[in-house]
């Protein structure tokens, strides 16, 4: 096995245990957010589309790489809108309430 | 290493970091928000550092950038204006499609750099393996997902599918998948071998979704989102990428995590929901003939309006009826004309009332239902008693009094103490049973009135009846 194989293999496994470790009992309420908010996360692939751009050379490789950017971009940037949008409503509502009492 | 090799790489552990703390706060309400705002910056620093690189590096052409440019160009725009319009009922089938096309991108980047070592060259397993992995698995998810989204946004049928030797035809895929595998990982590379596996993932993806029922999608969903993870982080061997492979590892653990919560906060387990043909949540008539509770008194919109008017306290219990009718502005506007007169007004919310868990939350809170009126399971069963009127929309199974006996699908499930409360009205389009297939004896009971209708219309004559009342 090669250094290389190896460090990312410990990385993969070491990072496997912190995301079972980090997602403890996570609230009801919570759930529907953090799943969209892991599914914002693996846009991470984004990264990949840039490097397998930076390599094309065919017509092929040109149509790979165009469909990795756009399936990776709108994962990525769809994913934390819409992460963003539904957490915001657990945050207005204090700030909402505020401006009631201030108006009464 | 070179410098930027250095300086990116130390990049890519903050950005990695600000993953890990961006989850770890999403974990509370009142921290989530910044947690999701941690992790998008610790992406935006992983986009800047590629950039970077590969500007540097110099290797990407003048048709290299316009497909890069218009690729991420187009998809942040269909991304973000999908995000932004999308109405809150609609969330589960827009999470599930953007996972689709995260496993899209982790299986094009397998196909790609399998392709571009060229026909015939000989490939080590460390590399082959990976990207076979990386290819099948990403497959997997973009079918898979993308049948999910259908099945949610009512484009497929949500009941679940299955057809004559389909479990034949499940071995034959499984087979041909050994086979690809088998052919990528042994043998010189051949643009057909990768196309096989790509292929028969694609294939495999549907037959695993098809037979799953509606009402067990969210959980589905989170599953596949689980195993996008894992894709990208294979894709992160692929092209030696460290971001990649801890990101996708850190989603693949912790969204296998939050599938078993799910499951769980639903009362069913992962295998069970796999095995499909079980839930359909949207069971419409003709179940079970037999033993449906026959003395159910009918109600009228105009009595519950009446009712409604002269109560002290009403309770709202809304379900994934009320989700699926999209009636939340209605319930909302109910909700006001009776605290306008004083009457008190709260929701019993259960975990997995609505889409997903957690999901009738969102729902409310964007209609600006005050979150003070919003009682969990454990908040709302003591108000039971004290209750006039139980009006329960669109919701079933976490209503019946069955669980709290043994012997049946839904033992032992938490539920809301419905039937504790003076007067009960559902509201509901039919006798049908729940995702459960269990009837439910509390619509028997004598203080329990049925309204046969669709949520929002019923709703929109039920507050014309009380308004009516009240004026």
């Amino acid at each position: 096995m090669s250094q290389e194989l190896f460090t990312n293999l410990a990385i993969f496994v070491l990072s496997l245990l912190v995301g079972f470790e980090v997602m403890s009992k996570i609230p009801a309420t919570l759930q529907t957010p953090m799943m969209s908010g892991a599914n914002a996360i693996h846009g991470v692939v984004v990264v990949g589309a840039f490097v397998i751009a930076a390599e094309a050379n065919s017509a092929l490789f040109y149509v790979l790489a165009f469909l990795g950017a756009f399936f990776a971009a709108v994962n990525v940037a769809g994913g934390y809108t819409v992460t963003d949008r539904m957490l915001g409503m657990f945050d207005r509502k204090p700030a909402a309430k505020k401006g009631e009492a201030e108006q009464k | 290493m070179s410098a930027l090799q250095t300086v990116s790489a130390l990049i890519y552990l903050v950005s990695a970091v600000c993953y890990v703390l961006g989850v770890h706060l999403m974990r509370s309400p009142k921290t989530a928000r910044r947690g999701n705002g941690l992790s998008a910056v610790g992406m935006f620093l992983a986009v800047i550092t590629i950039i970077v690189t590969i500007v540097v590096e110099g290797k990407i052409d003048a048709i290299g950038w316009i497909v890069l440019l218009l690729g991420l160009a187009l998809g942040i725009l269909y991304g973000v204006v999908k995000a932004r319009k999308v109405p809150m009922t609609d969330v589960p089938q827009l999470v599930s499609l953007f996972n689709a096309v995260g496993g899209g991108a982790a299986a094009t980047i397998g196909i790609f750099d399998y392709l571009l070592k060229g026909d015939g060259a000989n490939l080590s397993v460390a590399f082959s393996l990976p990207v076979l992995l990386d290819v099948i698995i990403g497959g997997i998810t973009f079918s898979g997902s993308l049948i999910a989204t259908g099945k949610l946004s009512g484009h497929v049928s949500g009941k679940p599918i299955s057809f004559p030797g389909a479990r034949l035809l499940n071995i034959v895929v499984v087979l041909a998948i050994l086979v690809s595998a088998y052919l990528m990982i042994g043998l010189p590379t051949n643009v057909w071998y990768v196309t096989l596996a790509l292929a028969m993932s694609l294939v495999f993806g549907l037959l695993m979704t098809l037979p799953i029922g509606g009402a067990d999608m969210p959980v589905v969903v989170s599953l596949l989102n689980a195993f996008t993870g894992l894709a990208v982080a294979f894709a992160g061997f692929v092209i030696n990428n460290q971001v990649l492979i801890i990101a996708g590892a850190l989603v693949g653990a912790a969204g296998t995590i939050l599938t078993l919560q799910m499951a769980d906060a639903m009362n069913r387990s992962v295998a069970n929901i796999l095995a499909g043909g079980f839930g359909t949540g949207d069971s419409d008539g003709g179940v079970a003939a037999a033993d449906v509770p026959v003395d159910v008194k009918e109600t009228s919109a105009d009595d519950i309006g009446l009712q409604l008017a002269y109560a002290h306290s009403v309770m709202i219990v809304p379900g994934y009826g009320l989700a699926a009718a999209q009636a939340q502005h209605e319930v909302a506007e109910l909700a006001k004309v009776l605290t306008d007169q004083g009457i008190v007004v709260n929701y019993a919310i259960h975990p997995v009332a609505g889409r997903m868990p957690g999901h009738m939350n969102v729902l409310l809170a964007d209609v600006n239902v005050p979150y003070d009126q919003m009682k969990q399971l454990d908040d709302a069963n003591p108000l039971f008693e004290s209750t006039d009127v139980s009006l329960v929309i669109g919701a079933n199974d976490v209503t019946n009094p069955l669980a709290r006996e043994s012997g049946n699908a839904i033992s032992g499930m938490p539920i809301l103490d419905v039937d504790k409360s003076k007067s009960v009205v559902v509201i509901k389009r039919s006798m049908s049973t729940g995702y459960a297939g269990v009837q439910n004896p509390l619509f028997a009971m004598d203080n329990t009135q049925m309204f046969f209708s669709d949520a929002k219309k019923g709703l929109q004559e039920i507050v014309a009846a009380t308004k009516q009342y009240l004026a």
